[in-house]
């Protein structure tokens, strides 16, 4: 890395570590707790090395226990450290529902607002690597239905930076979900320039005639698509959203007014999904502006398959964006 | 109590070199780039607990296994070509290509599945326990998983429920001493898991994954007795001999570990043991291995000729056939842009 500019190639999963590693040294009270994330270094080499630095009082592997490895992060969040939790599938929400949705979530206010549970909970989900149906699924709508809980899912590595590192202050829990297709994704980063707040959304690329409002790894997908509708003479806005809850509507809102159109691409299941949600609030919000229905382009509704034909054809791709807004515009 | 006549050494050796032989060439069909992934789980070390319990079971019986459980169904019976072809994703595999390594099944053997949620599969068998006790069936369902299992909530649920309700059940932890890069010993303070087992009031036995006569003997009592009620808990120790999956090298171990875990090998103890007693001969058993190899060189080919799933096959069993369907999202846009 150049230390005058702060530019450097640097991926997607070194970008989470060196978030992680500069926070764990401003602030002694986080730990990281889970699975394989001391000495192996995470499934997905997120913690490489970072034992070596901080040790294995703020490292901690634990047993195959998830349901106990988030209680017990909840508990010491309430008395005074900040845990990062690992849960090395986002699958494996099956879990920890429980300690999640019913304790992480509401233990503010069903305490009437006497102490908050300022913890991050990282996982990883998506398709991509033939990991089957339970190992390759978006849940993330499970968590966006969810009061109480944060939702952050950066697309690039500066956002897998930058908003790991904000997460690591705020006060409530917040659920960090990464794409396991993404990890080994370079890009030029700069980390002295200025980010948008948490919360916000970034219009990724602009356009005038269809907006793409995309999350974590549909987020490039929905780039691909633009490109390719570039070449037929039609030009879309991609906004990446960054973090699901806040949910900056005012950014979407503002696009779709202007555009009269809006496709919302996920990776998670279609039905009462992410998709939907998003849809839901721009026909309402933009009703008057919109000249076609919000369309979602999402996650078919089936089990993730293994097979690399069928697994691909589970979820979006760009020739199906380009088809369906070519289709909108025809 | 009946005790059968003990099955010979000669085709337990045989099972144990047939799944030996199968993992080998897993690893090839990964390295060739024909299998769905790298998750892919080799049971090599491990072979006599595969064919030491499921020598032990009968045609009626059923069971679950945990990620790693090629060789349990290979002992059970399964034909190598349509695992390999579901290894490697295609139509003619156990599952239509859909499950994989990880999630084989095949009711006809009474395999109720492979899990790929640590632990995910165990509280089946209770259920299947309560099942032929209920329909008054003779028959035991068996949990196979690993030492990682052993630190999960739910295998503690399962084994109360069991004992509690005498179920026809047994719980076998494959002890390979490792759950990923994690050994036993820093996942637990107690690693004599059948303690554990006994304090729930299981029949609890421990048994030397090293040799496949002694994981069978205990294995056959242990299911005798579930049979009749009393459900039991068998931990079998052994080595695994690879990285956890395709893609992990070991680092968290030292070479002199690997060294001394590999020497712990059942089907080398099960080959010497049958020439020095005589039972068979060098030659007769390279005519064997070659015969098995060839046989798996076979399930290779088989797997990397065979077709993929067809696209409509996405949609095909979330629900039973007749039932309504998901809808395609190609369907969906078509309605939903004609009528805009
Ligand atoms: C609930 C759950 N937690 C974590 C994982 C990730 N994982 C897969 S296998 C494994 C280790 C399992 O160890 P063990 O039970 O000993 O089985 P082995 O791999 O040694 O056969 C882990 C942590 C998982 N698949 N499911
Ligand atoms: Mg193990």
């Amino acid at each position: 890395m150049d230390s005058d500019t702060h530019l450097s190639e640097t991926t997607y999963r070194d970008a989470l570590r060196r978030a992680l590693d500069e926070s764990m040294r401003e602030d002694p009270r986080i730990i990281v707790i889970g699975e394989e994330v001391g000495r192996y270094g995470g499934a997905y080499g997120v913690t490489k090395d970072l034992i070596d630095k901080f040790g294995d009082a703020r490292l901690i592997d634990t047993p195959i226990s998830e349901p106990a490895i988030v209680g017990a992060a909840i508990g010491a969040a309430m008395t005074g450290l900040r845990p990062v939790a690992e849960l090395m599938y986002v699958d494996f929400l099956g879990l920890v529902m429980d300690q999640l949705a019913n304790q992480a979530a509401k233990i503010r206010y069903m305490f009437g607002g006497q102490i908050g549970v300022p913890m991050v909970l990282r996982t990883q989900g998506g398709t991509g690597r033939s990991a089957g149906a339970q190992h390759s699924q978006s849940l993330e709508g499970w968590v966006m239905h969810t009061p109480g809980l944060r939702l952050a899912m950066p697309a690039t590595a500066a956002d897998a930076y930058h908003l790991l590192r904000h997460a690591l202050t705020l006060p409530d829990p917040v659920v960090f979900i990464e794409h396991k297709a993404l990890y080994a994704r370079k890009e030029l980063v700069d980390f002295a320039a200025p980010v948008p707040p948490w919360g916000q959304a970034v219009i990724r690329r602009a356009g005038d005639d269809v907006c793409l409002v995309a999350y974590s790894r549909m987020v490039h997908v929905a780039l691909a698509a633009a490109e390719r509708l570039a070449e037929r003479g039609i030009t879309a806005e991609v906004i990446d959203l960054r973090t699901l809850n806040p949910l900056d509507m005012a950014t979407v809102a503002a696009s779709v007014a202007r555009i009269g159109r809006a496709v919302v691409v996920s990776e998670g299941y279609l039905t009462a999904g992410v998709a939907a949600e998003l849809a839901a609030r721009i026909s309402e919000e933009c009703f008057d502006f919109l000249e076609d229905p919000v369309i979602r382009i999402a996650g078919e509704d089936v089990p993730i398959p293994v097979s690399p034909a069928l697994e691909a054809a589970a979820v979006p791709d760009a020739a199906l964006i380009v088809e369906t807004v070519a289709r909108m515009l025809g | 109590m009946t005790q059968r006549a003990n099955l010979p050494l000669f085709d337990l050796y045989r099972t144990m070199r047939r799944i030996r032989s199968f993992e080998e060439r897993v690893a090839e069909l990964y390295v060739r780039g024909l299998s769905a992934g790298s998750m892919l789980h080799l049971s090599i070390g491990e072979e006599a607990a595969a064919a030491g319990v499921c020598a032990a079971l009968r045609p009626a019986d059923s069971f679950t296994t945990h990620h790693r459980g090629h060789g349990i169904f290979l002992a059970r019976g399964a034909d190598p070509k349509r695992m390999m072809a579901e290894i490697a994703g295609k139509a003619e595999g156990y599952c239509a290509g859909k499950g994989g390594s990880m999630h084989i099944a095949d009711m006809a053997l009474g395999h109720l599945g492979a899990n790929a949620i640590v632990g995910g599969g165990i509280p089946h068998v209770v259920g299947a326990g309560l099942s032929y006790k209920h329909l008054g069936k003779d028959a035991v369902s068996v949990a196979f998983f690993g030492d990682g299992a052993m630190q999960q909530g739910i295998l503690y649920e399962s084994m109360n429920m069991a004992a509690l309700w005498a179920l026809p059940v047994l719980f076998v932890c494959v002890n390979n001493q490792y759950g990923m890069g994690t050994r036993v010993d820093r996942a637990t303070r107690v690693t004599d898991f059948a303690a554990r087992a006994g304090a729930l009031g299981l029949l609890a036995e421990s048994a030397d994954g090293e040799d496949v006569t002694a994981v069978f003997s205990a294995a056959e009592t242990l299911v005798a007795e579930a049979r009749g009620g009393h459900p039991g808990f068998l931990a079998i120790s052994c080595f695994r001999f690879f990285g956890h999956g395709r893609m992990d090298k070991s680092p968290y171990r030292s070479a002199e570990e690997e060294e001394a875990g590999r020497k712990r090998d059942p089907v080398l103890r099960a080959r010497a043991a049958l020439v020095t007693r005589g039972e068979s001969d060098e030659a007769a058993l390279d005519a064997l291995d070659l015969a098995i190899a060839r046989e798996m060189d076979d399930a290779i080919d088989f797997a990397a000729a065979a077709a993929p799933p067809a696209f409509d096959a996405l949609f095909r069993d979330v629900f039973a056939p007749g039932e309504p369907a998901p809808e395609p999202l190609r369907a969906r846009l078509d309605r939903v842009l004609a009528g805009a």
